[in-house]
């Protein structure tokens, strides 16, 4: 890996971790509720860093966690959070990241806010819940279609983070036009 | 699992990080077998008092896992109301049994030998291009710069306050990742002026 790629895909996993312990903002649409969320920061990373990069800088953060640094969400980390029954849904932020470059990629819409909100929809929604899901039931014994009520209570949160997703990416291939992303 | 290892050493630290590894696979792969309610909860009960053994630092640690009540809760009334009471137990305690024991290793190890024990691991890895030597230096950038992306995004919010907006917005997020980015940036030549290239 080039010594660029490598060091920007560091400092974007100290940025997931940096999401997950204390900025706080609030979206227009969701009216004063708070967004705090770091699959916000793996969406994030498929829409910047793109496909391959973006998966790797997910990888590297959760990696950093399994060693141990308490920088998911609620100052958690270590091994413990890979052997509890959500771990499917870290394991799917690798993929989603990897879905949402992939498909920001493929679509280049006329609107970028469109191109970004799809793709965190399918790689940072639908494929997380892919891994997250069959793995909470699994693991704790559930069947199936609990685990998928239980998951659903997180979609409209998640739902509201891919509008995030998608405003961000607007203002910032907009405000930065170097960083690569090129409409039709 | 709040990550942070103990400060206290104790006889856990002593066994090489490797060895508690094997350990927590091996028990995750033996307890997935495990059906037995008694069985788990006699073994829930030796991983406790292995926590009360390595002193008060390490039974503090237990509030931590307040958050996963929820989780075994809801878990047990679904277990309970579609299989019953035993195979409520089970899960619920099974649960609870692989998540202690995989932070025992978290708690008695350091994080630079924690990822020191992956590293055979991921030596494959080179095969897709990823060079385990790279990853020392990719997990020191991460450890570092949190602190100062969380500075950074502090002093973005203050100058957006000032200026009359509200506690933050998701207006400061884009130029935060071009900062960082262009920060990433300058780290990279400083790195491969200094020599360090690896392709």
């Amino acid at each position: 890996m080039q010594t660029r790629d490598l060091v920007r895909v560091s400092l974007f996993a100290a940025l997931i971790g940096a999401l997950g312990l204390t900025p706080r903002f609030d979206l227009p649409i969701a009216a004063g509720v708070p967004v705090t969320a770091q699959t916000l920061g793996v969406m994030l990373a498929g829409v910047v860093l793109g496909a391959r990069l973006g998966a790797i800088s997910v990888a590297l953060f959760l990696f950093v966690v399994a060693c141990g640094a308490p920088l998911l969400s609620g100052g958690r980390g270590g091994l413990g959070v890979f052997a509890s029954p959500t771990a499917g849904y870290l394991a799917g932020w690798i993929a989603g990241a990897f879905v949402v470059g992939a498909i920001m990629k493929i679509l280049m819409l006329r609107s970028i806010f469109a191109s970004a909100f799809i793709a965190s929809t399918i790689g940072g929604i639908l494929v997380v819940y892919l891994f997250g899901i069959p793995w909470l039931a699994w693991s704790s014994g559930l069947s199936l279609k609990a685990a998928t009520i239980a998951t659903a209570t997180f979609l409209p949160g998640d739902i509201l983070k891919a509008i995030a997703t998608a405003m961000i990416a607007r203002s910032y291939f907009h405000a930065y036009p170097r960083a690569g992303f090129v409409p039709l | 699992m709040i990550g942070r290892p103990l400060s206290k050493r104790t006889w856990l630290h002593f066994l090489p990080a490797g060895v508690k590894l094997l350990f927590v696979a091996m028990a995750t792969i033996i307890f997935f077998w495990v059906q037995n309610p008694i069985v788990l909860l006699i073994s829930l009960g030796l991983v406790l008092s292995v926590y009360f053994a390595a002193g008060r630092e390490a039974v503090l640690r237990l509030k931590l896992f307040r958050f996963l009540l929820p989780i075994l809760i809801i878990v047990g009334l679904f277990q309970f109301a579609s299989s019953g009471f035993f195979d409520a137990l089970t899960s619920v305690s099974r649960l609870a049994l692989m998540i202690l024991i995989a932070d025992l290793v978290t708690m008695s190890t350091p994080m630079m030998e924690m990822m020191d024990a992956f590293l055979p691991v991921l030596y494959p890895l080179r095969y897709i291009g990823l060079d385990p030597a790279q990853l020392a230096l990719a997990f020191a950038l991460v450890i570092r710069f949190v602190p100062v992306l969380l500075d950074d995004w502090m002093r973005r919010r203050e100058a957006w306050r000032a200026r009359g907006g509200s506690r933050g917005s998701w207006r400061l997020v884009a130029p935060w990742i071009a900062g960082l980015l262009s920060i990433a940036d300058r780290i990279a030549e400083s790195l491969d002026a200094r020599g360090f290239r690896r392709d």
